[in-house]
């Protein structure tokens, strides 16, 4: 079928901002699909409220909306730009639920809007529950038996004709609070009449208790002529009981014999063709260890983060394949990209193992609890590829970050045989590291499979690493056995620790024997056919299919690996659009990355992909093949900066500003030398290394001081201290993580924050504009609301902004990009940080000014000067567009997690309100942000005692728009006494009715609560603070983002101006 | 114990050894399954050959013996990269280094087998050598391995007598199938039991007027291993058949003797296709299914004469031919798999087509 030429200009949804559980996977899909329909020749308008995606480029679409994601938005850019189709299968479940809401309301239909790649019957169908439970029996395919029931004897029936276990959730209860699974008909009675009368409604859901069984997961095809293929299929290590987004995962599933392949296969394609899916479907099954028994779980009706992670294991373009489908092509008529010559009906065959494994954000929540189930809680995911499955998870563990590269990583031997089997019922982050000690212990796998439900298999090839480790720890370390530990992706680092072997000595070892990485290609068809793409994985004991490409100049672009609070999407945005500018430049470029959620790891964006860990070693095994001209590091964020040492010694050089100025940026009394003859002020401060010299420097100082480890990434281990206490309790949680590094107190100082990033030519600068944050010091950048332009300094300080900025560009010999963070105290202007690199404000500050950073600093880099790219040095001229950047949270995901904002970033996402108008600006940035108020006019407020004077006057405007205010004691005094009427409320540890139980009555908007810094936080804040996001409200803990949002809610605007990005030059 | 493997090309990978300690040259051929090790050991159309896999895990769910394709396994030898240290699954009896050892073949593993399948498609399939001895005269090997041909394959792999299969599970459609064994999957059988058929199975070497003496309401050609072109008895009786007006359904081998009864001519593929990932093109309605295949030969369409057969599949990929429609006569044949075991069971509806057929017939 050829495409439908009625087709012409097309409306693609993003998924907004990151948020766990809808992240940097919806950016490559929509990018990809974007790019596909433009290859085309449609028109593409593109809405995504996230600045910092590849989508939001003028490059990928033809019109680019950074507006919130609102059925108003997307009614009028649809009047605006009157599109004939919407594409809204990529845009993940924020995009899909919009497009429904709009058909519903006969919006669509009544402007001609074609849905394209689904039909709202289909999305019915695979969504709402009872739907799907009545498709999934008309076609026969099992789901897992659950009933609703209001009685105890209605529950033994219905729990008697399924069988126990049964689970047991009572319908609207906090965080699942009540449920819980049981065994017998005792624990049924007792769970369930629990549950039922904590239920509010009176209702617990009785479900069969598919806990346990294997989790396997298909990736679907369907295209309109009724064609259907499977792209792959996965299998989670961890069981069913765990989300599949917090589980290790497996490509191809490696336990599941043809019979039950094919049986699960059978069944994804009948539902997607039962469904009527245009496109691509992702269905999740539990499959019952002992028998052919499963059940359908999930059906997602569009392009996931599992969509995905299956189109980098197999290489096979998921939503790519999904546009062309979209357009009315057949999956017979679409080429496969990676061989050119078969077509995208064929089913990907792999010849290698592939281990996703999630980044989990607990290094940033210590509070939080790790325990891992049905809610995601990973932020982002790394993946690996190997011809083993003990050397793709060893790939894995190390492209984490997380000071972890092997099994030995997290300690465990300090617990008796009791306290380990305990540890084993805990379902973490850390299992397979509880798993490795208790197979060090000698547990046999069958207990242990008892205990953690996890295949054999998998706990088998644990312990062939396991007993790597010991056969190492023994000696002596033969060629033999290093050949064989490194088929098994055993870092040399490891190795050394070991054997006591030093590093260097293995490293020779390995050149005078020819152990070395080789690298294989992922074809899609197990080199059936001659592949074009060079999508390469590393493995060792195998010939090397990576050629050594010459003629063109070579660069190395250095990724940023998973996605994490502090380093997010934004560095692959950068990342990508420096590849385009070497390549433009007339380099051979080539990416490493391990992140397969992003667009940087698409195969056709460089010229040649490795997908591999980021550690030196790994890099280095690139480098000793490809032997680049250059690499580049200031694009990768942390990550990649961190390699600048280790790539040196490689010999590689790196292009851009030098490794030694990199340095002098980080490292204290380096620049604080370079502070001096520049004469730029900056907070005083000393290097410590001991809590008593911490508290020596402070006593100097004079609180509150700033206690940071250097090196560090999104403020992580940074805190205020207001006393002797708080040091000692803040250096004991940096001594945990490992410290090289010497830690940092510096005077804490009052002031407003203020960012700027620039280009540098090492002679001229070039600023594109400065941003402002609305709170002021002490919360960390990424978690505040920045504006631009400034909105508040004068000409003088502006000046001396640009005067720094220069100097310090200069002084550090910068070639490329630098970012500097400043406090402005009334004139006079400190700075804070610099970072020699691309920062999380580059997307944003591109976008609004129209001036293409990235770009230009790549272009920098390879020699040009600002003047010759046409571009007067200096500060640019503002936009007559105000642009608001605007934190996202994901604190109701990670139970536990103290969501008061401080130095440390906490945030996941952002979005932008961009008009002409700042409050215009402001307004959509909080819907972007999804706070959408008012709703109930009924707000708490509970504030420090030095806060009170100031939240009088925020209080009496939020009364004035409408809220009626509750207080704890001491503020409302405060606020009545000023004449702001506020109800006083008990607070939580008196009786009843207070706070908490008006937080859930579920009739409160907001709760803006200001907690007292340092480490003797209440805890009655902080339960406060929980049970509010749990509940669904909002929270401020700044006074400041409370002072804004009542500017926001004062000036609403009636109608938004749609801003088309594309036209901003 | 080391092991190797030598290519006619003069290529020697060393491995480790495993299964039987049997010398063996023969026919050098890759898989790209990525499940269904077991049905590829016992599918006698290996027979004749030695099977590379190309997915670098096997063994990881053990032996079940219910999943065997027929009643041993029947290629020469069997390269892999790594076997499973222990096998996992509910159904699992045995492990696959055993029942290497317990049919007699010769196998090597540990070895580059990307490298290896690359090499084939590169230069085509080839014949190799799996020993545990090293030679000090490679040349005087290599050509001792080029000499080896597949030859008398047919014969060896089909059943010495005739047997009878039916289901007293399946509801019966009092539908008699012949089926000529010309080294069948069980699946073929299986397929039309449990769709309610009584099966007679026959022996290669069966003649036509048996088969047709016997009243049969359809007749099912079966799948086979080596050259068509060698079976030139068969060949004739299946002419007979075809002049019968019994419907007539063949898969692959028995696809590739009904063309050459016909009047059409077979060749050899390059490296063939083996795996579960072959999409065919029903040339009549335009669909596309995902297919199991196993085959080294393919037949040339444009040698048969349009008025006696057409084209009905094509391989999206390479656009050889999938099947074949005889015109004015109720036969119709295909090159792939539809009974799986291994792979895709996309296009069972094969046999359901095969019942109407007999149906209408009646």
């Amino acid at each position: 079928m050829p495409r439908n030429p009625d087709i012409k200009k097309v409306l693609v949804l993003g998924s907004g901002p990151i948020v766990i559980g809808q992240a940097a996977e919806f950016d490559y899909a929509g990018t990809q699909a974007c790019r596909s329909l433009k290859e085309e020749g449609i028109e593409v308008v593109l809405l995504n409220s996230n600045p910092a995606t590849i989508m939001t480029d003028k490059d990928i679409a033809d019109h680019v909306y950074i507006e919130p994601l609102t059925v108003e938005v997307v009614e009028q850019l649809i009047l605006k730009e009157r599109p004939d189709s919407i594409l809204p299968t990529l845009g993940g479940q924020a995009g899909l639920n919009l497009a429904m809401e709009l058909e519903e309301a006969g919006f669509l239909k009544e402007h001609k809007v074609r849905l394209m790649g689904t039909t709202a019957q289909t999305i019915r169908k695979a969504e709402d529950r009872l739907e799907f439970k009545e498709t999934m029996e008309k076609i026969g395919e099992p789901v897992a038996a659950s009933m609703v029931v209001e009685n105890v004897e209605d529950g033994i029936a219905f729990t008697n004709t399924i069988g126990y276990p049964v689970v047991l959730r009572p319908a609207y209860t906090l965080g699942g609070s009540g449920g819980g699974i049981a065994a017998n008909q005792e624990q049924l009675v007792e769970i369930l009449s629990n549950g039922l009368r904590l239920s509010r409604v009176g209702q617990v859901l009785v479900e069969r208790c598919i806990a346990g069984w294997k989790e396997i997961e298909y990736e679907v095809m369907r295209d309109g002529a009724g064609n259907v293929i499977t792209v792959c299929n996965m299998e989670n290590i961890d069981p069913v009981g765990v989300h599949t987004g917090d589980s290790i995962v497996v490509a191809p599933s490696q336990t599941l014999g043809d019979k039950e392949y094919q049986m699960l296969r059978s069944s994804a394609l009948n539902i997607i063709t039962e469904l009527g899916i245009t496109g691509g479907c992702n269905v999740q099954y539990a499959l019952h260890p002992d028998s052919f028994e499963y059940c359908v779980i999930e059906v997602n009706p569009r392009v996931s983060r599992s969509s995905a992670l299956a189109s980098k294991a197999t290489g096979y373009p998921i939503a790519k394949v999904a546009a062309k489908i979209a357009l009315g092509y057949t999956l017979d008529e679409i080429k496969n990209a990676v061989t050119a010559k078969t077509y995208a009906s064929f089913e990907p065959m792999l010849d290698y193992c592939v281990v996703k494994m999630p980044r989990l954000p607990f290094d940033k929540f210590i509070s939080a609890k790790r325990s891992l189930g049905t809610q995601m809680k990973a932020t982002g995911e790394v993946m690996s590829i190997c011809t083993n499955f003990e050397g793709a998870l060893m790939k894995a563990i190390r492209s984490l970050e997380q000071h972890v590269d092997c099994l030995l990583s997290y300690d465990f031997s300090g617990l008796d045989e009791e306290q380990l089997k305990n540890q084993l019922h805990k379902v973490d982050d850390r299992r397979i590291w509880v798993i490795a000690e208790a197979l060090r212990r000698g547990m046999s796998y069958e207990m242990i499979h008892e205990i953690t439900m996890i295949d054999i298999w998998f706990i088998h090839k644990l312990a062939v690493l396991v007993e790597m480790e010991e056969r190492l720890k023994k000696g002596p370390l033969t060629e033999a056995l290093l050949k064989e530990a490194k088929r098994m992706e055993f870092p040399d680092t490891v190795i050394s620790r070991l054997t006591g072997v030093p590093q260097n000595e293995i490293k020779e070892m390995r050149k005078n024997q020819g152990i070395a990485a080789a690298y294989k290609m992922v074809d899609t068809c197990a080199a059936e056919f001659a592949a074009e793409t060079p999508y390469y994985y590393s493995c060792y004991g195998s010939q090397n299919e990576a050629k050594e490409t010459k003629g063109r100049k070579k660069v190395l672009v250095l990724g940023s690996g998973p996605i994490r609070i502090g380093q997010g999407i934004e560095f692959d945005f950068c990342s990508v659009h420096s590849t385009w500018a070497f390549s433009r430049e007339g380099y051979e470029t080539i990416i490493v990355n391990n992140n397969p959620e992003t667009v940087s790891t698409d195969f056709d964006i460089a010229d040649k992909l490795y997908f591999e860990p980021l550690t030196p070693e790994d890099v280095e095994s690139i480098v000793d093949i490809e032997k680049p001209d250059g690499a580049v590091v200031q694009f990768g964020g942390q990550t990649a900066i961190k390699l600048t040492e280790s790539l040196m010694k490689m010999g590689v050089p790196i292009l851009g500003t030098a490794a030694e100025d990199v340095d002098a940026a980080e490292d204290r009394e380096l620049f604080d030398k370079i502070l001096e003859q520049c004469r730029i002020p900056r907070p005083a401060g000393h290097t410590v290394f001991t809590a008593d010299e911490a508290k020596k420097a402070a006593g100097k100082l004079g609180y509150p001081v700033l206690v940071r480890p250097s090196y560090v990434l999104g403020g992580q281990g940074m805190q205020i201290c207001i006393n002797d206490y708080d040091i000692d309790q803040f250096m004991g949680i940096i001594n945990q993580i490992a410290q090289d590094h010497p830690i940092l107190v510096d005077k804490y100082i009052v002031g407003k924050e203020i960012e700027v990033d620039a280009v540098c030519d090492g002679r001229d600068i070039l600023i594109p504009g400065i941003m402002e944050h609305i709170e002021r010091t002490g919360i960390h950048s990424g978690d505040s609301i920045s504006v631009y332009p400034a909105p508040s300094i004068t000409p003088a300080v502006e000046e001396k902004l640009v005067d720094y900025t220069g100097k310090l560009a200069r002084a550090l010999h910068v070639k490329g990009m630098i970012n500097i963070q400043f406090i402005v105290a009334g004139e006079d202007v400190y700075i804070i940080e610099v970072n020699p690199r691309s920062s999380r404000t580059v997307p944003y500050i591109s976008k609004v000014t129209g001036i293409p950073i990235v770009p230009l600093a790549t272009k920098v880099i390879c020699g040009h000067t600002i003047r010759e790219l046409g571009y007067e040095p200096g500060l640019q001229k503002k936009s007559e567009y105000i642009a608001i950047k605007m934190p996202v949270f994901s604190f109701e995901k990670i139970r536990g997690a103290d969501i008061s904002l401080g130095p440390e970033m906490k945030s996941t996402g952002e979005c932008l309100g961009i008009a002409k108008t700042f409050n215009e600006a402001l307004y959509k940035a909080f819907e972007g942000a999804g706070i959408k108020l008012p709703k109930y006019k009924n707000m708490i407020i509970t504030v420090r005692d030095e806060d009170k004077q100031e939240m009088v006057e925020v209080a009496r405007r939020f009364q004035k728009v409408g809220y009626r205010i509750f207080a704890t004691k001491g503020t409302a005094k405060v606020l009545n006494q000023n004449g702001v009427k506020a109800l006083r409320v008990n607070k939580i540890e008196q009786e009843s009715p207070n706070l908490l139980d008006l937080i859930l009555g579920h009739k409160i908007d907001l709760v803006i609560d200001i907690p007292q810094q340092g480490a003797e936080r209440s805890h009655d804040g902080f339960i406060i603070r929980r049970n509010a996001i749990e509940t669904g409200v909002h929270v401020l803990t700044a006074l400041d983002t409370a002072r804004a949002l009542a500017a926001s809610l004062e000036n609403r605007a009636e109608e938004l101006t749609l801003v088309d990005i594309a036209e901003i030059c | 114990m080391k092991a190797f493997l030598i290519l006619e090309d003069g290529t020697v990978f060393e491995g480790s050894h495993m299964g039987s300690d049997r010398e063996v040259i023969s026919e050098i051929v890759f898989n790209t399954s990525m499940t269904g090790y077991l049905e590829v050991l016992t599918d006698p159309s290996y027979a004749g050959q030695a099977v590379v896999m190309t997915y670098p895990l096997i063994g990881n769910y053990g032996v079940c013996y219910e999943d065997m394709e027929s009643l041993k396994a029947w290629p020469d030898g069997y390269i892999v990269r790594e076997l499973s240290g222990i096998p996992s699954n509910f159904r699992s009896q045995d492990t696959i280094q055993h029942f290497l050892v317990n049919n007699n073949i010769p196998g090597i593993c540990d070895i580059d087998t990307r490298a290896l399948t690359k090499i084939l498609r590169e230069k085509g399939t080839m014949n190799g050598m799996i020993t545990t001895r090293t030679y000090e005269n490679l040349e005087e090997i290599i050509c001792r391995i080029k000499q080896y041909k597949v030859a008398g394959v047919v014969e060896k792999t089909s059943c010495k007598e005739v047997s009878v299969m039916e289901s007293r599970d399946a509801k019966q459609t009092g539908k008699k199938v012949a089926l000529l064994d010309l080294g069948a999957k069980k699946h073929i059988a299986d397929s039309l039991v449990k769709r309610g058929c009584q099966v007679t199975i026959y022996p290669s070497r069966t003649s036509a007027e048996e088969i047709l003496a016997s009243h049969p309401d359809g007749i099912m050609l079966s799948n086979g291993p080596g050259d068509p072109k060698e079976n030139a008895d068969v060949i004739r009786e299946i002419r007979t058949l075809y002049e019968s007006d019994v419907p007539i359904f063949a898969i692959c081998l028995g696809h590739q003797l009904m063309a050459l009864a016909a009047g059409g001519d077979t060749f050899k593929l390059k490296y063939g296709h083996r795996g579960g990932n072959h999409p065919v093109k029903d040339l009549e309605t335009g669909r596309v299914y995902i297919s199991s295949q196993n085959h080294g030969y393919a037949v040339d369409e444009s040698s048969l004469d349009p008025e006696i057969a057409v084209p009905a599949f094509v391989n999206v990929n390479d656009g050889t031919n999938e099947g074949l429609k005889y015109i004015g006569k109720n036969i119709f044949t295909v090159q792939y798999h539809p009974e799986a075991c291994p792979g895709p069971q996309d296009s069972g509806y094969l046999f359901d087509k095969f019942l109407r057929m007999m149906e209408v017939n009646a």
